[in-house]
């Protein structure tokens, strides 16, 4: 009863602000529905008991990826009205990925009602699956059995990140505003000050 | 206490929803009245370290200001500026407060004395504050005006930084907790140091990372040293300047929950939160109930928040980033090495040593 609540709950309010993503006209409105969408979907996993996988959701997408996304809108001056000039220019191409992705849906829902194909289960018996919370469950598996494949993408994953460094960092041109913390600390007021008792009517040579 | 509605009567789902709700307000409600009494806490403590006496006229020492101010706030006109976007302008205050009270929900406050125990709580109470950027990005946006908005760049870029190595010190914990329960956190506090002291604070290698878990605790809630995002030399009063009235207030409250929160996680996490800080039966500090210990260590780490607001200057913001990515990402990195290496060696994992 209460699973049926919450169950129809997440599910429209995610359908309904994905709806909202397509349809609002203000682009900022559009990734704030997109986030709603990510929450809700995180309370569809939390349903089903992946709740390792919900939180990672959160946190990852939620926490900062939509959060990057906000900005980039934010700081875009976007014209709506140009964009929508292209509309009929487009509209092709448009119906063209609108058929792909009707005829994926089609073929992957009628292969899911032959279910034929068991990609992803375990072989029976496997003993690495043994463990009472799923972040346990998650870990054993991924540590052991795709442990490489779970490097290999973490490896991939630091080669983005090198190329997006490489591709972005300018090194700044002028002197000014460059601060050596760890000289700063060094400096002592022997080295940094000098006490002088000039004279009346003389300077001092420094 | 669903057990308690049901043999009242209820079925299982209305004894369900009735303790639900029961128990969210017998943790937002006392939270409230806290959040009031810590703001006048925070004023006075700031006030004896300048030398002042701070707020003293209101109620006997000035106990009731902070009502006196909510009342005077409640009482304003709320003003919504016409340039602003007016959904997300009214949307952004009710975001930060709701997500500030979200994450008490996972807090234990004695053993098993907890709204929701999950498995995985500490993921959870991450996945929290990282939604509680979202209410500060809207209100600088929405506000249509230059300083908000300057100023909610500034706080997402700031606490998504410093979320980054709190995750890894979260991390250090949980290895050496095995549990990502806080409830199980906690218990395995018991006894840590040389079996007597309930606290992972005082291992040479947690000391260090609670350190900076401190300061992380400080950027993250724009507490002082930090408070880059209010700066109003620069900035008037950041991302709440066009707020008025009650939505003004939504955002205070919600950043001293947010305070208090952080604050709990600090004796939760490194200073055996429920439990009395040594495990001796010699005094009979058994009998205190545990929910006593924790809010003596909350206050405490409270006192040290208004302490570090009073003694030190703001940062500037560039010194802010290089902090957080070149100091407190790296040693944080090379602490979960250290401290896997060691639990490794130590043979912590049983048979995986």
């Amino acid at each position: 009863m209460i699973q049926t609540i919450a169950f129809y709950m997440f599910a429209i309010i995610m359908i309904a602000s994905a709806v909202m993503v397509i349809t609002a006209r203000n682009p900022v409105h559009s990734v704030l529905w997109l986030i709603l969408a990510f929450f809700n979907a995180a309370g569809l996993m939390v349903l089903v008991g992946a709740e390792f996988i919900a939180m990672l959701l959160v946190i990852v997408y939620v926490g900062a990826v939509a959060v990057l996304f906000l900005f980039v809108v934010m700081m875009l001056d976007i014209d709506v009205a140009a964009m929508r000039a292209g509309f009929i220019r487009n509209f092709p191409l448009g119906i063209v990925v609108a058929l792909i992705l009707l005829a994926e849906l089609v073929l992957g829902i009628g292969a899911y009602n032959v279910g034929a194909i068991n990609l992803g289960t375990p072989p029976a018996g496997d003993a690495s699956v043994v463990a009472e919370s799923n972040t346990a469950a998650i870990g054993a598996l991924l540590y052991t059995k795709y442990v490489f494949l779970f490097e290999i993408a973490g490896i991939i994953l630091l080669v983005a990140m090198i190329g997006a460094i490489v591709l972005t960092h300018r090194p700044s041109k002028s002197k000014r505003g460059q601060q050596d913390i760890g000289k700063q600390v060094r400096r002592n007021p022997d080295e940094a000050t000098v006490m002088k008792q000039p004279e009346v009517g003389k300077g001092v040579e420094l | 206490m669903t057990e308690f509605f049901q043999s009242l009567g209820m079925s299982y789902e209305w004894a369900w929803g009735v303790a639900t709700i029961a128990g969210i307000l017998l943790i937002a409600l006392p939270l409230m009245l806290a959040v009031a009494m810590i703001i006048y806490v925070d004023r006075k403590v700031w006030a004896a370290i300048n030398l002042r006496r701070g707020p003293n006229v209101v109620g006997p020492f000035g106990l009731l200001q902070s009502f006196a101010d909510g009342l005077k706030v409640f009482l304003q006109e709320t003003i919504i500026p016409s340039a602003a976007n007016k959904g997300i302008f009214l949307l952004a205050p009710i975001v930060t407060f709701t997500v500030a009270l979200a994450a008490w929900a996972v807090i234990p406050f004695d053993a098993g004395m907890v709204l929701a125990d999950i498995n995985v709580g500490l993921l959870y109470i991450l996945a929290v504050s990282s939604l509680s950027v979202y209410g500060i990005i809207m209100a600088g946006w929405a506000s249509n005006s230059k300083y908000p908005f300057f100023s909610a760049m500034r706080a997402s870029a700031q606490m998504i930084s410093y979320e980054v190595s709190i995750g890894f010190i979260l991390v250090c914990v949980v290895l050496f907790a095995g549990t990502f329960n806080l409830n199980d956190i906690v218990r395995a506090q018991e006894g840590f140091g040389l079996g007597i002291v309930n606290a992972y604070v005082v291992h040479p290698l947690i000391f260090p990372i609670w350190v900076m878990f401190f300061i992380s605790c400080l950027a993250e809630t724009q507490r002082v040293p930090f408070d880059l995002t209010e700066a109003e030399s620069e900035l008037v009063a950041g991302y709440q300047t066009e707020y008025s009235s009650m939505s003004f207030a939504l955002f205070w409250l919600g950043e001293y929950a947010n305070i208090l929160l952080m604050c709990i996680l600090n004796a939760l996490l490194f200073f055996g939160g429920w439990l009395p800080p040594l495990d001796i039966d010699l005094i009979p500090w058994f009998d205190i109930p545990g929910i006593v210990w924790l809010l003596l260590k909350a206050f405490f780490f409270f006192f040290m928040f208004s302490w570090v607001m009073a003694t030190v200057p703001r940062y500037r913001y560039d010194q802010l980033m290089r902090l957080g990515w070149k100091v407190f990402l790296p040693l944080s990195l090379v602490f979960v090495l250290v401290i896997s290496g060691y639990l490794m060696a130590t043979g912590h994992f049983g048979a995986a040593a």
